[in-house]
């Protein structure tokens, strides 16, 4: 293993997300920030939805801002960098084995879903408050859950984004992501789904509803939610996953 | 301490699509799911067994798809032969393929520079992944943008740079480690006349420093101009190697006089073959004759004569000296641009 090769490869990272900063901000922030407003503020203050609703919404927002955000970091670029502009030929060219290339990749993914994630909590509940119920009892199981989501998202974007052809980038939002979104409990918990049984177990294939009820069990733990030992699991369960599809997809996109 | 490069009976079968290096435009692979073409298998080496010495300048010369970025590929670690093996000095490039990429700058055929980047982010990254320090990583850059005449917009986003200066960058970036070997694939396809000049200065100044270089190229002054040795190669095979005066002399005769003529029979290509000179006579497309011969002008009257003898009226002479491009033509019977 070659650290000072990883290192530099961070900085080139650091530095392009520095350059990109005030993009990547908008990007991850706005489209939470809206919808906190819209359902956490107008909906709530209309009298439409219960002032409970702010709480329970709060951990899919963030979880949906990390899982988009890390996803987003690894996918974009490797779609571009491959089939594209194939910059990643320079560090594919660096002293350093095709795995750590991909791991690196699935790093700089991670910091930035968890800069999301942290980032994401203060913002909303600027908007959100007064009446937001949040508080942090079991700091372990958080950080784990944390880390633990960070990674499912980049080394989610790491198997996607060797895996898509650029023409079906569309097709990646509309057929993968969007489902994930309104299917991974994020603005509901996992128990409203009890009224629809079938749906209530396939859900339990996407890994955003471990995302979302993780951060539920951890923040908001008045609401019903998943077990904290389960959402580790299987949290745990889908990162190794993804990752081994993500660098065997790496592999092959590096070494024709 | 110069190395160089062998490879040992390389053989590469893709069975999708061309390879990345090889693969030209813009256009993405369509082996995705969805749009399954039926699986075709293409030879792109067929047994490629070349030795390249320390300190040479060593040239692959050939048509587009004959191997050349392939060969490059497998050298570089970045196209898995199917079987064979590669080896840059003592290191099998298979086995060591982190030692190797030390050893090695490489110059794609289409510039890849990181477009996120300015150009002497590009250069100080590059050194940074190799572990230069930041102070010689600095120094060197500012020598290799002097050098290469981009200093004055060292500074800028790469996005907006001419074809030309991406590739003086893609070739600074690729020395700024110091390799020992210098892949260039192509370096001066697209490059305006004085700028190819500039590269070739600088190619041969990087050998004298006693680095090996092969680049592969399909233009014969270049190949001419630069290299110490060189192979033809086409369908991934070895046509012919040496120096080029050695692979210029073994064209017969040495000139080459492309004939075209109202009709052509066999008795005619054998008429040909008797007149004095003469050393090989081949039938080309429909109604030509290639002749190659130890003179080229003065053979015109005679062949003239010849064919109003036999009633097959010559239309179209074309004379050309000794070359590698007649080389090519003689061995495939191609010229190297089709």
């Amino acid at each position: 293993m070659n650290w000072k090769t990883f290192g530099a490869m961070l900085a080139r990272d650091a530095q392009v997300a520095r350059r990109n900063a005030m993009q990547l901000f908008f990007q991850t922030f706005l489209q939470p920030l809206l919808f906190v407003f819209i359902f956490g503020k107008v909906m709530v203050g209309s009298g439409y939805m219960p002032s409970y609703y702010k709480s329970l919404l709060l951990p899919g927002i963030i979880a949906i801002s990390m899982v988009f955000t890390g996803i987003w970091a690894v996918a974009m670029p490797l779609i571009a960098e491959f089939q594209w502009t194939r910059e990643i030929e320079d560090r594919l060219l660096a002293p350093i084995s095709i795995s750590w290339i991909a791991i690196e990749k699935v790093i700089a993914g991670m910091i930035q879903a968890v800069v999301a994630g942290l980032v994401v909590i203060p913002l909303a509940w600027l908007v959100l408050r007064p009446g937001v119920d949040l508080s942090v009892h079991t700091p372990v199981s958080f950080s784990a859950i944390i880390l633990l989501v960070a990674a499912f998202s980049a080394c989610g974007g790491l198997a996607l984004g060797c895996s898509i052809n650029q023409q079906h980038i569309g097709l990646m939002f509309g057929m993968v992501i969007t489902p994930m979104i309104f299917f991974g409990c994020t603005y509901y918990p996992w128990s409203a789904l009890k009224t629809f049984p079938i749906l209530q177990k396939l859900v339990l294939v996407n890994p955003l509803v471990y995302a979302s009820e993780g951060l539920r069990a951890t923040l908001v733990p008045q609401f019903p939610h998943l077990a904290v030992w389960a959402v580790l699991t299987a949290l745990v369960l889908f990162d190794a996953l993804l990752l081994a599809v993500g660098l065997r997809q790496f592999d092959k996109k590096a070494v024709s | 301490m110069a190395i160089g490069v062998r490879t040992h009976d390389l053989r590469k079968v893709y069975t999708s699509a061309a390879p990345l290096g090889a693969a030209g435009g813009f256009i993405a692979r369509s082996d995705a799911k969805g749009s399954k073409p039926a699986k075709t298998q293409i030879a792109a080496l067929d047994g490629l067994s070349l030795e390249v010495h320390p300190g040479e300048i060593f040239g692959l010369l050939g048509p587009n798809g004959a191997g050349k970025s392939t060969t490059v590929g497998v050298m570089t670690t970045r196209v898995r032969p199917t079987s064979g093996k590669a080896w840059i000095g003592e290191h099998d490039v298979w086995q060591e393929p982190a030692v190797i990429k030390r050893l090695i700058g490489v110059v794609p055929q289409r510039p890849n520079l990181d477009f996120s980047l300015t150009a002497r982010e590009i250069l100080t990254f590059h050194a940074a992944y190799f572990g230069i320090g930041s102070r010689e990583r600095s120094e060197r850059a500012d020598l290799l943008l002097e050098k290469f005449k981009l200093a004055d917009r060292a500074n800028q986003m790469v996005r907006g740079f001419s074809g030309g200066m991406m590739q003086r960058l893609s070739i600074a970036r690729a020395m700024m480690h110091n390799p020992e070997v210098l892949f260039l694939d192509e370096p001066s396809a697209g490059l305006d006349p004085q700028t190819r000049i500039l590269l070739w200065e600088i190619i041969r100044e990087y050998n004298q420093a006693g680095k090996t270089i092969l680049l592969t190229t399909h233009y014969m002054e270049e190949a001419d101009a630069l290299c110490h040795r060189l192979t033809i190669i086409d369908h991934g095979r070895i046509l012919a190697l040496g120096t080029p005066p050695e692979l210029k002399a073994s064209i017969p005769g040495g000139y080459l006089l492309r004939l075209r003529f109202g009709n052509q029979t066999a008795d005619l290509l054998q008429r040909l073959q008797s007149l004095a000179g003469v050393r090989e006579v081949k039938a080309a497309d429909g109604t030509g004759a290639d002749v190659y011969a130890d003179r080229g002008g003065s053979l015109i009257p005679e062949i003239a004569a010849v064919a109003v003898s036999i009633g097959a009226e010559l239309s179209d002479v074309h004379i050309s000296e000794p070359s590698l491009e007649n080389l090519f033509l003689h061995h495939t019977g191609r010229s190297l641009r089709d």
